[in-house]
């Protein structure tokens, strides 16, 4: 070997090995999970199963073909055979790949008939997918909440054109992150029936290998029963528009014990929900305190769309920056617009309380220039949303 | 009309010119009837789309380099992986093979032309047409397509951003020049083949065309309806895919995938056919089993009617219905393992050299097993709802469509160069092309797998961060397959401008009546019929 020849060996299985060993590496996740259910556990001992049979034939085929490019090359004087068929070779290898298929479709079959064995759930909850948030319902609880991104937009939003700019730090759970997660018991079989209010999406969380997709329309059904508590993350997969990166779904396993104090938070939270609108009904704020909790809202709700600045992207998300609909447009129309939804524009009314309602009209109508002085209160809201 | 009087036909018409009779600069090629030239344009157009959308492939992966956005916003990124596919499937991979077809079907049936010559001619050029009205979308305001090259309803029809007719027109274009194309192969292919030759005596290549060309004319007018009610449900208010008006908008997957899946056989069928003419060249030996070649390429092409909801599984299907399609789509398998244990019986015990036209064969073979190896993982339905959407499908597709396909066009390309332009291509500069794509398609292609099995959704703009060291591999195997291509032009066109010159057959091994005539091919090729033992 000469010289140049070791240092190159040399540089190759440094670079090589610090690919390896780099610290980045450390979490890189190679395979599927294994998860925390049975069925997942099912799915990924059916997909090591899978891999091992294509590996396995991969070495026989492949194997055979390597050793003829070694020895039956030209340049070593091969000489060519001259066979060219044989019905029993043939049949062998039509019979074979038959068998072996036959030995992964057993099983295969089992775990399909688990999977979509959907009786005997104990608790049942609606997911409703839409651009592009999840909105969760419990039967019999009267608990019902959206669930969307969390992190903040200006740890993903850095257009400054270079590689350098990272923006904002990201977080841990960066794009993997929601407000409120769905919450569910540990060890309880837990039905879900999935649907969408626009396009299609789906609802998917790898450690329950559970995959299905939201259809407008109609109700798709799922199941899980995890068996330990804790915080596993998913995301949409089906493409579902713009935004179709920034629709996570986070759900946290409870012990039963946790869920059930869960449940009488979130029933308390209701009944206080409930006294706030109702409050807010007699009560007046001031364009300040509407212009901030507006801004808040608007940030957090509408500017996907119609962008921080209100310029929207036209022609799909108009603009409201000195639109005629919002600066000329009456009050009671463009309440009802928010709370109702148009076309492609969806209703806030159930996502939004009245007071948010009521700032966010506000700001629309005063800021980015479109100053048309006007003030809405929860009253008007109430009033024009037709509840 | 019989062979004989269309064979009496076209001699007499020759006996009036003896020269190449062809117009010259861009009137040759605007009105050519002529097999060559059309194949001629066929090909270049499929490289020049393959360059167009590599580029639109390059944007993809420089957002993905890193998490966060850098340089495209969620909706010009969905645009870019919309046309990109669009492109790669209905512009580069297609009309590479109708271009194969043009140029070699007359030449290995001993025709002297195609049968429907002035169709030949108009298929060939609506299909720039159509697709400067594809891209012209992207200068327009309501911006390009946005909704996925499987365009499902209702992302394509109520909540579109406008460009739907366009796309819809465009596909139909797309989806006429197909359909004349597959015509003029089979009415070639039936009628104008050498006194002789019958159909179990023609090349394993004209059998996959033969095969190919009638899935195309079964399943192009699927796609045509299937965009026709995607338009009427856009823009005249029918609710075909819509449930507000007692639609499904799962129809639609079942009609574009009753289309789709025979469409990926499609762009995979004429691969087969190219392989299994070089492999026997270069191992100085016959095709293993030619008559179970002919009969797998068959039921490949059956069996593709009958698994399309494969692509479907995470709709809500019936239990029963899972079953069927995961059964049916398996036994895919068994055909297509009786090709690739073919191709290795066919080495096995020849007397191998390993020319670029080799090299990139095998390759194929290997890579494309690959790819059907991560296809009978997909095949399994409980698995598959892990693996469906993720980057471990897309590597799946990549793997059989850039390995598989485009691999086999390279190895058609370099086989056939000397005989479409007189000249043998420069080696040592294939030899760089060979090897900087296979590198870069893998290092490209394969952590895929990972990404797609760690959970990484297809067509995000941004990801979270476990997937970021993956991501900076694959964009930059990426940057290095696109600019390997590079190389092939150059390779293209120094062999067109001159080099060494090849005599009528430069593979000792090659079989095939390509072969029996001067290189570079005469204009007009065998006026007479040759005969055939």
């Amino acid at each position: 070997m000469s010289r140049s020849n070791q240092r190159w060996w040399l540089g190759a299985w440094l670079f090589f090995s610090s690919l390896l060993s780099s610290s980045a590496w450390a979490d890189t996740q190679l395979n599927l999970t294994k998860g925390v259910t049975a069925v997942s556990r099912e799915v990924y001992d059916l997909h090591m199963f899978a891999l091992y049979v294509c590996t396995a034939i991969g070495v026989v085929v492949f194997g055979a073909m390597f050793w003829s490019m070694v020895f039956h090359r030209k340049s070593k004087g091969a000489k060519a055979a001259d066979f060219h068929e044989s019905t029993k070779v043939e049949v062998l290898w039509t019979a074979i790949p038959i068998i072996i298929l036959i030995g992964m479709a057993v099983p295969a079959t089992s775990t399909l008939i688990d999977m979509e064995n959907n009786d005997n759930s104990e608790i049942t909850i609606q997911v409703t997918g839409s651009q592009w948030k999840w909105h969760y319902k419990y039967f019999d609880q009267d608990i019902e909440y959206y669930s969307v991104l969390s992190t903040p937009r200006e740890q993903y939003e850095n257009q400054n054109g270079s590689f350098t700019g990272n923006g904002a730090q990201k977080g841990e759970n960066y794009l993997l992150e929601v407000d409120k997660p769905l919450v569910i018991p540990a060890n309880k079989k837990v039905r879900f029936l999935i649907t969408s209010d626009d396009v299609i999406h789906s609802w998917w969380v790898p450690a329950f290998a559970v995959k299905q997709d939201a259809n407008p329309g109609f109700i798709n059904e799922a199941w899980t029963n995890v068996d330990e508590p804790g915080v596993y993350r998913g995301q949409c997969a089906e493409l579902c528009g713009k935004d179709h990166g920034y629709m996570p779904i986070v759900v946290e396993v409870k012990s039963s014990e946790d869920y059930d104090a869960w449940l009488n938070e979130q029933h308390a939270l209701t009944a206080m929900a409930a006294e706030a609108e109702k409050a807010s009904l007699s009560a007046s704020m001031t364009k300040d305190e509407l212009m901030k909790l507006g801004e808040t809202t608007y940030m957090a709700y509408c500017a996907a769309c119609h962008q921080p600045t209100g310029v929207g992207l036209p022609p799909t998300f108009p603009a409201l920056k000195d639109s005629v609909v919002v600066t000329q447009g009456s009050i009671a129309e463009h309440i009802s617009l928010v709370a109702n939804g148009k076309g492609m524009m969806p209703p806030f009314g159930k996502q939004l309380s009245l007071k948010e309602i009521a700032a966010v009209v506000t700001y629309e109508r005063n800021a980015w220039g479109n100053n048309t002085g006007d003030l809405v209160q929860s009253a008007d809201v109430q009033a024009a949303s037709g509840e | 009309m019989t062979t004989d009087t269309i064979n009496e036909t076209l001699d007499d018409t020759h006996h009036d010119d003896h020269h190449d009779h062809k117009m010259t600069g861009i009137k040759r090629w605007l009105y050519t009837t002529n097999h060559k030239d059309i194949g001629t344009l066929y090909l270049w157009f499929s490289f020049i789309m393959l360059l167009t959308g590599g580029a639109l492939a390059m944007v993809i992966r420089a957002e993905l380099f890193q998490p966060g956005l850098q340089i495209v916003e969620p909706d010009f990124f969905n645009q870019l992986t919309t046309v990109h596919g669009l492109i790669m499937v209905f512009g580069a991979i297609m009309p590479a093979f109708t271009g194969f077809a043009n140029w070699m079907l007359p030449m290995m049936i001993g025709a002297p032309d195609m049968a429907l010559p002035r169709m030949n001619n108009w298929s060939f050029w609506i299909l720039p047409f159509a697709f400067a009205i594809l891209l012209s979308s992207f200068f327009m305001e309501s911006g390009a397509p946005n909704f996925g090259w499987t365009f499902y309803a209702p992302l394509s029809t109520t909540y579109s951003n406008g460009s739907t007719a366009f796309f819809v027109f465009a596909v139909h274009i797309m989806g006429i020049s197909s359909i004349m194309g597959a015509i003029n192969i089979v009415v070639t292919i039936m009628n104008l083949r050498a006194p002789g030759m019958t159909y179990m005596k023609m090349p394993l290549f004209v059998w996959t065309f033969f095969i190919t060309a009638y899935l195309l004319i079964a399943v192009m007018p699927v796609l045509a309806g299937v965009v026709t009610m995607l338009l009427t449900d856009t823009y005249f208010g029918t609710s075909f895919f819509d449930a507000a008006g007692g639609g499904d908008p799962v129809m639609f997957q079942h009609i574009f995938w009753f289309f789709g899946h025979p469409e990926v056989y499609i762009m995979i069928l004429p691969a087969f056919g190219i392989v299994s003419t070089i492999i026997p060249a270069f191992a100085r030996k016959k095709l293993f089993g030619y008559s179970s070649m002919v009969y797998a390429t068959a039921s490949i092409a059956l069996l593709s009617f009958i698994v399309w909801a494969h692509h479907m599984f995470t709709t809500g299907m019936p239990l029963f219905g899972e079953l069927f399609f995961m059964y049916c789509t398996m036994l895919i398998a068994v055909p297509t393992g009786v090709k690739v244990f073919n191709w290795v019986a066919t080495m096995w015990r020849g007397s191998m050299s390993f020319e670029i036209p080799m090299m990139f064969s095998i390759a194929f073979v290997i890579l494309f097993t690959i790819g059907g190896f991560s296809g009978l993982m997909l095949a399994l339905t409980p698995v598959d709802f892990q693996y469906h959407d993720t980057y471990f499908v897309v590597a799946h597709f990549h793997y059989v469509l850039v390995t598989g396909s485009l691999f086999s066009i390279y190895a058609g390309a370099y086989y056939w160069l000397p005989k479409w332009t007189g000249y043998m291509y420069n080696d040592s500069l294939a030899k760089w092309h060979f090897w900087c794509s296979l590198i870069s398609v893998n290092l490209l292609f394969f952590p895929m797998h990972f990404l797609g099995l760690a959970g990484m959704p297809r067509r995000i703009p941004d990801y979270a961060l476990q997937f970021a060291d993956f991501n900076k591999w694959v964009s930059i195997g990426g940057f290095a397959f696109g600019l390997s291509q590079l190389i092939f032009l150059a390779v293209v066109i120094k062999c067109i401008r001159g080099g060494e010159k090849a005599p009528a057959k430069p593979w000792d091994g090659a079989e095939g009546l390509e072969w029996t005539v001067a290189s570079p091919a005469p204009y007009h090729t065998f006026s007479t019929p040759p005969k055939i033992d």
